[in-house]
């Protein structure tokens, strides 16, 4: 490689991460964050759509020169170089993956982590209910506290909720207020433990603006812990095939502050208030 | 110990004509293209149910067919894409056509097994479409995850599982006639590491057709006993477990990706090298990562199911080992961008969708590795997302090729060739269609829409909209497809024997080829990528070319 070429390939990578950087910095594809899981997950988002735009535009900006740069011209005749392989090349272009696929490995562990993926399920809020004789309990994410406050004892206690979904609808039973309800009402800051079973076919409970979703599995409960943080009406979508009606399986998650919380709690229990 | 050429083979005697494309034929040649024709009339059924869903998703409602009928349409569609379309035609008909040449044989290592795979074929589709008329068909997607498809109508679910267990016969047939074609019926003095690259994907293919089809099958036949006979095996009402069902599924279903693109694979490295008139990049490290992809690809299956229940252990195993296979697969990319670079490329159609599918896969490739990190597959599941991430791969990616490998050999099996100028409105319609299609979907899955799902939120109506435009151009673009491949047919100029002057085997021979593949003895091609000149030749031609244009 002469010089120049050299310099230039640099200037054009610098700028290549350049402009990857500033697309996973300004290009937003997501909707709002609503827990304290989601700011974690677009973190993750931010760096993977930074590497995969560099990395998207560096090969198709590569594949375009060429075709421009090495196309034949009319009346150009013979070969095209006689290159069989280049065993450094390729060893480089075998680590540029690897190592983007240990960080990547590496940090989407981290993520996972920090949105309580490596919690032990089923220790936080259920211990004290007469379902967990069933220790069968599977899957799961998302932290049941919130990750800023250092010390766990001064975390409120989570809410218990207990999800059934059936075609075509979910189900939510506060064992607290013995409260059903079609409609799933959170306060804000607050964590929310859920155990979700199904009545027939495989569901899955799905937040956008919580970033979270689990499958709802007939003869299999599983788990799914959240701390929403933003007040707002956010769509519970179904997201796993479940009959005809599957587009319209969907309900409304209600994030309130924690005194309209209480007084929808109140309103409803039909036990004293044990919600304090 | 390899076999020796037969002086003649059976095949000879058998019908000539046009008639035996519909006969019982045993050359590889005739089958090689009944597969692709086959293929492709499934393709154009499969494309009409995809237009069907994107007209529904033109608005948010559910309005332009039931809503049972909707879910028989999607079902349909994927089972006939993935096991009417791409599985046979980027195997069947390709493999049958071209590994006999490639290894310098007369015809496969079991004819008779072969034109009894592909025989199997056209009725397990009938019987497939038909269930949609007389009982209806599957409604539980392409995945028949039971209890959903335990409890739909049973006679449809019944005719879809018996259609999938002889295709993935079919499918199984094929595999161990390629194994044993691509290692015993070598000519003498021919090397493994001389074979061009497309044998080296199909013994990788088919090492995973054979491991995996089977678990699939049995899984199938399991899932039968659980519909008619009223078993438990994964009936939750009767203690069966309903995620042991996805694993099986799944260790088939997720090679059966790498089934439908690495002879995609294969096919490009056979085409790049020709019109770039220069040497495969890096062959061995080619071979390597194929048999990489192989091994890793048996290892991923559960990816499929991070939101199924799955204890961490396994995401976090899953996570890594899918991710590893973007190494090897990182490779061939890089070195099919280093096999254009210093080419002198022609510009031709064959080329315009290889470069569609390389850029087309990388995207599918980069969501893909996205798609693995279980944090970030928590929210992008089973979204449209994910229906984007796949389409790229299987669409993007194997039809791309498809289409590119069709331009390439037409010649040879035709003897004519393709108009460039519709081949390239083909590329495109294709390249922009599918593009508009599929690209604003990854936004979709991310800000909330389901996959599967006939009705939706009305803020995504207008992202839809532009989708289902896509779709559209999608369609129309099969036009001039077929008009080239019918009017060059009759119409198109004489090609001879070799109009790519490529060195491969199969273009050592009249096009199309004799019955006996050549009429003396198969030549023994050692370097099938021998292609290229030094710098001072290169620099040479590009110069006095310059000058020639200058005087004219
Ligand atoms: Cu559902």
């Amino acid at each position: 490689m002469s010089k120049n070429s050299t310099i230039l390939t640099t200037v054009l990578t610098i700028a290549l991460i350049a402009i990857g950087v500033w697309i996973g910095e300004n290009i937003n594809l997501l909707p709002i964050d609503a827990s304290t899981n989601a700011p974690v997950y677009d973190e993750l988002f931010k760096v993977l759509f930074t590497i995969g735009a560099i990395l998207f535009l560096g090969i198709t900006g590569l594949v375009l020169y060429s075709l421009i740069k090495f196309g034949r011209k009319p009346g150009q005749k013979g070969d095209g170089l006689a290159i069989e392989g280049n065993l450094s090349l390729e060893i480089f272009w075998t680590a540029i993956p690897a190592i983007v696929i240990l960080f990547v490995g590496i940090y989407s562990y981290d993520i996972y982590d920090r949105m309580g993926g490596m919690q032990s399920l089923g220790a936080s809020g259920h211990e004290h209910h007469a379902m967990n004789s069933n220790n069968k309990v599977w899957g799961g994410i998302g932290s049941s506290y919130s990750p800023g406050q250092t010390n766990k004892n001064e975390v409120l206690p989570p809410i218990p909720i207990e999800v059934t979904a059936m075609q075509f609808a979910f189900l939510f039973h506060y064992p607290e207020g013995d409260i059903i309800s079609g409609e799933l009402h959170v306060p804000t800051g607050q964590p929310v433990t859920m155990r979700m079973e199904s009545k027939d076919v495989i569901h899955a409970f799905w937040v956008p603006e919580f970033r979270l979703k689990q499958d709802v599995i007939p003869g299999q409960p599983t788990i799914l812990n959240f701390t929403p943080t933003k007040a707002g009406r956010y769509p519970i979508i179904c997201a796993e095939l479940c009959g005809p009606y599957h587009g319209g399986m969907r309900s409304t998650v209600v994030v309130e502050d924690s005194e309209k919380f209480n007084e929808w709690f109140n309103k409803n229990s039909k036990s004293p208030n044990l919600n304090t | 110990m390899t076999i020796a050429n037969t002086p003649l083979k059976e095949s000879s005697l058998q019908p000539k004509g046009w008639f035996r494309y519909f006969s019982f034929s045993l050359d590889h040649k005739v089958i090689g293209l009944q597969y692709l024709v086959c293929g492709f009339v499934f393709y154009l059924i499969g494309g009409l149910l995809a237009s069907a869903i994107r007209v529904e998703l033109t608005s948010p409602i559910s309005d332009f067919m039931p809503r049972d009928v909707y879910n028989q349409v999607l079902t349909l569609h994927g089972t006939i894409m993935i096991f009417l379309w791409i599985v046979p035609v980027v195997n069947g008909a390709f493999g049958n056509y071209l590994i006999p040449f490639y290894v310098g044989a007369r015809d496969m290592a079991f004819p008779r097994l072969n034109a009894v795979a592909f025989w199997l074929i056209p009725p397990a589709g009938l019987m497939l479409i038909s269930s949609y008329f007389i009982t209806g068909a599957a409604q539980s997607g392409w995945t028949a995850y039971p209890p959903l498809s335990i409890t739909t109508p049973a006679a449809g679910q019944i005719i879809w599982i018996l259609s999938v267990l002889l295709l993935g016969g079919s499918s199984i047939f094929g595999g161990i006639n390629f194994i044993a074609t691509i290692l015993k019926l070598r000519r003498p003095g021919l090397k493994l590491m001389q074979l061009p690259m497309y044998c080296w994907a199909m013994l990788g293919t088919s090492i995973l057709v054979v491991l995996s089809t089977p678990v699939l099958a049995g899984t199938l036949i399991l899932l039968s006993f659980d519909i008619v006979a009223n078993t438990g095996f994964f009936n939750p009402n009767l203690g069966g477990n309903v995620i042991v069902y996805q694993h099986l599924f799944w260790f088939y279903s997720h090679p059966a990706v790498y089934i439908m693109v690495l002879p995609a694979f294969g096919l490009v490295s056979e085409i790049l090298p020709v019109h770039c008139r220069k040497p495969l990049f890096g062959y061995v490290t080619m071979v390597y990562s194929i048999m990489a992809i192989v091994v890793l690809g048996l290892v991923v299956w559960a990816h499929h199911m991070f939101t199924s229940g799955t204890p961490p252990w396994m995401r976090l195993f899953f996570t890594i080992a899918t991710a590893f296979i973007a190494v090897p697969t990182g490779i061939k990319f890089f070195n099919w961008v280093a096999t254009l670079w210093g080419g002198r490329i022609s510009l031709n159609s064959a080329i315009l969708f290889s470069c569609g599918f390389i850029i087309n896969f990388v995207l599918g490739g980069i969501t893909g590795v996205a798609l693995a990190q279980v944090p970030f597959d928590v929210h992008a599941h089973d979204t449209y997302f994910v229906v984007a991430h796949f389409h790229y791969i299987v669409y993007g990616g194997s039809v791309f090729v498809i289409f590119s490998s069709i331009y390439h050999w037409y010649p040879k099996v035709t003897g004519r060739m393709l108009s460039e100028n519709l081949g390239r409105l083909h590329f495109a319609l294709t390249f922009i269609g599918f593009n508009l299609c599929f690209a604003p979907q990854h936004w979709l899955g991310l800000n909330g829409m389901p996959r599967r799902v006939a009705e939706y939120d009305p803020q995504f109506q207008l992202i839809n909209q532009i989708s289902s435009a896509g779709a559209l151009l999608m369609a129309l673009s099969t036009l001039p497809f077929l008009w080239n491949v019918f009017e060059s047919a009759f119409k198109g100029t004489i090609a001879g024997d070799n109009p790519w002057n490529a060195l491969t085997p199969e273009w050592l021979t009249s096009s199309p080829p004799p019955v006996e593949n050549w009429e003396g003895e198969a030549p023994l091609v050692s370097e099938p990528y021998g292609y290229g000149v030094t710098q001072a030749e290169f620099e040479q031609s590009s110069i006095s070319t310059y000058q020639e244009d200058e005087h004219q």
